[in-house]
């Protein structure tokens, strides 16, 4: 075409506020869920509590103190009271929840990185590539998450590292269905067949023009993906399979605490009460994230 | 002049739930340097999926077979089977030999990107280019086409475009390897009349000024008199009429070409007429059940029992450069 015309690239980048202005709706569909905000604050409370709080405490997680054993909470040194070891229940379940966070986080991160490739491979190619994908997604998600769950942890050595990836293993199939989903309608929009026409290769079509406009539901997997994690760990764990003590875990202080069910309820509650925190948070964060991103299921209007 | 592109025989064949559709039958063309062929023809006569066959963007067997041969001629004159060449072969010779436009800018660009990092795409797949020159030359097609402030434009969102600028666009992102061929399938029938004159006008400068050829989709007979050079009329998968532009206009030998240019809406005719519009009676025949004979015959005021219901009519030599399908054209004036 024509020679570069230097004077019109030259020009300083222009200020356009195109993405927040066309989001921008859904932002304020956001901030008007009420349940999303209670979530993501109740996210950001957990994180940051569990980050920063055990540097605060005097106590050590595995600091035994024989001389106050089940100390209730509420009163005296330990707030949230002591185990049968004097150890403080506080710290042990923030430190927990570095471990079960990290695990729900982790394995959000590997089993949505899985379910997008299966997802868009299956449903870029179509084909009988993509019918063998989707038949394996359709035969492992007819397992029982959890016996798949415990059949897998009970091969190998338990650990954070393998527990995050037995759960990632047992979540990924959900976020490859939206994927080839969405995928196997937008690959017939006019965009992909343009984009396909000024000869861009398949790895490009797929990640650059699809994979961006499939965002959103992907999100909304993930996060609801995290709350998945964190309930199947503490499965795990609760069941003596997931992260073994003394490293605390909120499933292995549950295990824990069951023995003293009568006699030191505490023990059981403030870990149920945590794992519930978490895993409402998430789903909530999830819905509200999915009203806002597709306005189709916007009922609150 | 040299050819660039040679079509001989094209067939696609789709099977679906329904059945087998034959959506293109026999389809035979050349198209010369620098010159515009215009494929005209009613809805699903099969005109936008010999485009696609062409670009092989229709999707593999076992859904969808092409059969035919179509070849053509690089600027180094290397000779390319387009209907075999390997896939990766192919999706080189996508937008930097041939480019396509398609009917609606509103749904044709990528809405998540912006309109320039969509050009740098097409030329970066092309061509040995830092990141930083492709967005110069974006920039620079996006002026050549005609976008006023076309740095700003660049930065845009399809969505924030209207729709002449955005066909303007996807003329930058087609053009911007400067393809040999230029294949523009109904580039104006989503623009309002005053802009579908402006993109003619754009195609038909960029066209003088590099040389490519053109194949313009339309089933607008105003647009094929002001650019085509040549007219391929397609009826039911096939083509019935191939002709010069003047002599198709003026001349036509099948009665579906010589419908097609009545069916045109003009002002003193309407008036003449009391209100009505001339058009060709019935509808294009289910792709499932076409008629025995010739296809167009249920709707031709021509058609008699003999010729037209027992055989279907090959393509007859009228002059030079002019093929019709019609068992009576000798013998009728349309």
């Amino acid at each position: 075409m024509s020679a570069v015309a230097p004077s019109a690239a030259d020009l300083p980048p222009p200020v356009l506020a195109a993405p927040s202005a066309a989001r921008r709706p859904a932002l304020r569909r956001f901030m008007r869920h009420r349940l999303a905000m209670f979530g993501l604050v109740a996210i950001i409370v957990l994180v940051v509590a569990c980050a920063l709080g055990p540097y605060l405490s005097p106590y050590g997680p595995l600091t035994i103190d024989l001389r106050h054993r089940f100390q209730p909470p509420f009163e005296g040194r330990h707030w949230l009271g002591s185990d049968q070891l004097g150890r403080d229940l506080l710290v042990r379940l923030l430190l927990a929840g570095r471990i079960s966070l990290t695990v729900g986080f982790a394995a959000m991160g590997l089993s949505t990185a899985v379910g997008v490739v299966i997802g868009l491979v299956a449903g870029f190619y179509g084909g009988w590539v993509g019918t063998a994908l989707m038949r394996f997604v359709d035969a492992v998600l007819s397992f029982p998450a959890i016996f798949l769950l415990l059949t897998l942890a009970a091969l190998v050595s338990p650990g954070v590292l393998t527990i995050t990836l037995i759960v990632a293993l047992t979540a990924w199939m959900e976020v490859a269905r939206v994927v080839e989903g969405q995928v196997r309608s937008l690959r017939e929009r006019d965009f992909a067949i343009a984009a396909e026409a000024i000869g861009v290769s398949d790895a490009h079509l797929m990640l650059r023009e699809l994979l961006p406009n499939i965002m959103a539901p992907i999100v909304v997997a993930a996060t609801l993906n995290v709350a998945r994690a964190i309930l199947l760990e503490s499965y795990a764990s609760y069941l003596g399979y997931g992260i073994q003590p003394p490293t605390p875990s909120w499933g292995n202080m549950l295990n824990n605490a069951q023995e003293y069910l009568t006699s030191a309820p505490w023990l059981a509650i403030f870990p149920g009460a945590v794992i519930t925190l978490a895993v409402t948070g998430f789903n909530f964060l999830g819905d509200g994230l999915r009203d806002a991103l597709d306005p189709r299921l916007d009922v609150h209007r | 002049m040299t050819d660039v592109l040679m079509v001989e025989d094209l067939a696609v064949r789709f099977r679906g739930e329904s059945g087998v559709v034959d959506a293109v039958e026999g389809v035979s063309f050349r198209l010369r340097e620098g010159e515009t062929l215009a494929i005209v023809g009613e809805s699903s006569s099969g005109k936008s999926v010999t485009a696609l066959a062409l670009m092989r963007l229709l999707g593999g067997p076992p859904n969808c077979v092409v059969r035919g041969r179509a070849t053509f001629m690089r600027q180094d004159g290397e000779a390319l089977a387009l209907l075999s060449l390997p896939e990766t072969r192919m999706a080189s010779v996508r937008g930097r030999d041939v480019g396509m436009i398609f009917q609606e800018p509103m749904t044709s660009l990528n809405p998540v990107h912006r309109i320039g990092a969509q050009i740098v795409e097409g030329l970066l797949a092309h061509e040995r280019l830092s990141p930083r020159a492709a967005e110069k030359r974006a920039v620079a097609l996006l002026d050549h086409v005609g976008i006023p402030e076309p740095a700003l434009r660049a930065r845009a969102f399809p969505h924030q475009l209207s729709g002449g600028m955005r066909q303007r666009a996807m003329i930058a992102m087609a053009l911007a390897c400067r393809p040999r061929v230029l294949i523009a399938d109904e580039p104006t029938t989503a623009l309002d009349v005053t802009i579908q004159a402006q993109i003619l006008e754009l195609i038909r400068a960029l066209q003088h000024e590099t040389g490519m050829s053109v194949i313009f989709i339309t089933h607008n007979l105003g647009v094929v008199a002001e650019v085509a050079d040549r007219v391929l009329v397609m009826y039911a998968g096939q083509v019935v009429e191939d002709a010069p532009v003047d002599v198709l206009l003026h001349l036509p030998q099948m009665p579906y070409s010589a419908g097609l240019i009545g069916s045109v809406p003009r002002l003193d005719d309407v008036r003449r007429r009391g209100g009505r519009l001339a058009a060709i009676p019935g509808n294009v025949p289910d792709p499932n059940t076409r008629p025995a004979g010739c296809t167009f015959h249920p709707r031709c005021a021509h058609a008699r029992p003999d010729p037209c219901e027992t055989a279907r009519p090959a393509l007859e030599y009228v002059s030079d450069g002019h093929t019709v399908r019609c068992a009576r054209w000798r013998e009728i004036t349309v």
